[in-house]
């Protein structure tokens, strides 16, 4: 038998059936559905006269516009609250069910998936959100689509699609205290490139991946999207199946049994072949910091903010400077010396509670400095309770941050939560394109322990060496 | 959807890299629950200079490009967000054809869903059309579905790739969720099979959840 890969074995065990040109109908197992990508999509099928097939399959939850302040008071904005309505209107209409807003499952839709054990190894999972790709971390194959793909998984529970490639991202030995996922994805895509991963799966492979936990995994696969990939897998094993042993929606006795089974069978077959392979060492890899308008525009806190005047490559000299001249750096500054006016912790990259956890940690006994504005929005409402069970709300009150109500929240501020032009943040989470957290702000993408400590300090700090 | 055949416009160019969907069309016009109207967010925090005015170097606020259908773009357009609200915009706005050396994933899916036709040719061809919008007002240009080709006044002839499937869908403007319900027999019994043989991924969402 031919020696495969994780992709190859899910995206095989998928195909309904293939077109000469290799375009396939692949079963999707499971369908997330929030409230921006899927009003059109309703829209279609009421028009068409159609029915989901399966709406058993899809969960629903509005996360990008929900406000992060009080869930007592109604919606300020109108048009957000319609938006809403017509999300829980249409899960009521189709038989969907909905997590609504003042539900203590409710979260980002990334969050509360593994959460409730929705995502589980083998399955195909898309959503209308190109961070679909966290799921993967459980060995699964999930990935962003348009709303007109989320039309057609819900009419027909399929997806044409072509059989993407493959590439093997392998991180070796043990990473720096303090070092996290997310410095291990923004460096390898500060090393792939924004378009590196473009038509590719990424599986990641070695010792380092093999550590993580699973929120640290999930944290991995998340950005996937921003290295080009739309998915990004970890092969599942004892630690994907003790996180997911007792979830709600995990299967029980004699199913689990046989699931765990299938799952073990899951893992890449020694020898099977890639169509690309990068390799990292997990010692190389500092405290990451963005300093630009891309994920890939990233460098070590120890590094300094590059200069364009050294750059021979025209094109990349260009967009060097345009970055440099939105994000108001001076070329060869140290990173250390970048003061922040705003730090933000939450979104589906780092926001389930061991990012919490960790944060807390390092906030503890200290306070966050005076001209800092400093947030924390849990991923869901599971992870904000568990949270106050801990005490990690008193820890962040206690020096000087907010501690608010579950959502997407300034990760693409399309609800209250925005930066203002100008304003400066580092952020947990996973883009800092030109006003992506309010038009004219300027966000510099970190870890949850970087973001603690700048907000504590005013300016980026090196954490392998903060007390 | 609107069939693709043999478009013939004036093409508009937008010489940046790594142009995201967030820039597209930024997110506080993704609130809407129409896929129409949508051209009024297009490009809509480069359009403007920081007092709120329009800018007028911004090349769709110039009048040499209000009607241009064919859009000239550099590497890695449409990254980031899976937000189909991009395509739609640029549809709004009049675009039935984007060329551009490399496009993003999820992007490029998504203006097939549209009856727009994502071409991607070498970046020294690019390059070169980059040149010829510059130098020429009204620069017009003819994309050939069918010849798979792009044709230029000078008389050049640019060849490009395009998988069958999508090529044939996008000519007959065929609605691919009909086409996939022409197939309901043999999913159906890909479910039969996978329920026997996995039983666990048809757990029923709504009996399992978690308590509220």
């Amino acid at each position: 038998m031919v020696a495969q890969t994780l992709f190859d074995k899910i995206w095989d065990e998928h195909v309904v059936r293939a077109e000469p040109d290799g375009t396939t109908l692949l079963y999707v197992d499971r369908h997330l559905v929030h409230e921006v990508t899927s009003p059109q999509a309703f829209e279609g099928l009421t028009i068409a006269g159609r029915v989901p097939r399966r709406p058993g399959a899809a969960l629903a939850v509005p996360d990008h516009n929900v406000p992060t302040t009080d869930r007592g008071l109604a919606i300020a904005d109108p048009v957000s609250a319609k938006q809403i309505q017509t999300l829980q209107d249409n899960c009521a209409a189709f038989g969907i069910t909905y997590f609504g807003m003042n539900d203590i499952r409710q979260g980002v839709v990334h969050i509360i998936g593994p959460e409730q054990g929705f995502t589980l190894p083998g399955m195909t999972i898309v959503c209308g959100d190109s961070h679909t790709s966290t799921h993967g971390a459980f060995g699964a194959l999930a990935f962003g689509i348009g709303t007109s793909e989320v039309e057609h998984v819900l009419a027909t529970q399929c997806l044409l699609q072509k059989r993407p490639k493959t590439m093997e991202i392998r991180v070796e030995g043990q990473l720096s205290p303090r070092c996290s996922a997310k410095d291990v994805i923004l460096a390898i895509i500060g090393k792939i490139g924004t378009a590196g991963g473009t038509g590719y799966v990424i599986e990641y492979t070695g010792s380092t991946i093999r550590a993580l936990s699973m929120e640290g995994r999930m944290t991995l696969c998340n950005m996937s999207i921003e290295g080009g990939a739309r998915a990004g897998m970890v092969a599942p094993d004892d630690s994907t199946i003790a996180y997911i042993k007792g979830r709600p929606m995990a299967p029980t006795g004699a199913l689990w049994d046989q699931a765990v089974k299938a799952w073990r069978e899951l893992a890449t077959d020694p020898g099977a072949r890639y169509d690309a392979v990068v390799e990292l060492r997990a010692e190389t890899i500092a405290p990451q910091v963005t300093w630009g308008t891309s994920p890939g525009m990233v460098t070590g806190v120890d590094g300094n903010v590059p200069d364009p005047q050294t750059m021979n490559d025209e094109k990349l000299r260009q967009a060097t400077q345009r970055a440099l001249e939105y994000m108001a750096l001076t070329p060869g500054m140290p990173i250390r010396d970048i003061q922040i006016d705003k730090v933000f912790i939450g979104s589906c990259t780092n926001a389930r509670i061991e990012d919490l956890r960790l944060a807390a940690s390092f906030a503890k006994g200290k306070h966050v400095a005076g001209r800092v504005h400093a947030m924390v929005v849990p991923g869901s409402g599971l992870v904000k309770q568990q949270a106050e069970q801990e005490g990690l709300d008193r820890i962040f009150k206690e020096s000087g941050f907010e501690w608010r109500e579950a959502g997407c929240s300034m990760c693409l501020a399309m609800n209250a939560d925005v930066l203002q032009a100008g304003e400066r943040c580092a952020s947990t989470s996973n883009r800092n394109f030109e006003g992506r957290q309010g038009a004219g702000g300027r966000t510099h993408l970190v870890s949850p322990a970087m973001a603690v400590a700048a907000a504590i300090e005013g300016h980026f700090v090196d954490i392998r060496h903060w007390s | 959807m609107d069939a693709f055949t043999t478009l013939t416009g004036m093409v508009a160019p937008l010489d940046r890299p790594n142009v995201d969907t967030d820039q597209i069309i930024p997110k506080q016009f993704l609130k809407t629950i129409k896929r129409t109207g949508l051209r009024e967010g297009l490009f809509y925090d480069w359009r403007r200079r920081k007092d709120g005015s329009q800018d007028p170097t911004f090349f769709l606020n110039q009048p040499r490009y209000q009607q241009a259908t064919i859009l000239l773009a550099r590497d890695n357009f449409g990254c980031g967000s899976s937000r189909e609200h991009a395509p739609w915009a640029l549809l709004d706005q009049g675009f039935r054809c984007i060329l551009a050396p490399s496009f993003a994933d999820i992007f490029y899916n998504n203006c097939f869903q549209n009856g727009m036709l994502p071409v991607v040719l070498k970046g020294s061809e690019i390059q070169a059309l980059f040149e010829s919008v510059g130098a020429h007002d009204g620069y017009q240009l003819t994309v050939d579905l069918a010849a798979q080709r792009v044709l230029t006044p000078e008389g050049t002839a640019y060849h490009f790739e395009i998988d069958p499937f999508r090529k044939d869908c996008l000519y007959r403007g065929l609605d691919a969720i009909g086409l996939t319900l022409q197939h309901t027999d043999q999913i159906a019994q890909y479910e039969q099979r996978r329920r026997t043989q996995s039983p666990w991924l048809f757990q029923d969402v709504a009996s399992t959840a978690g308590p509220a």
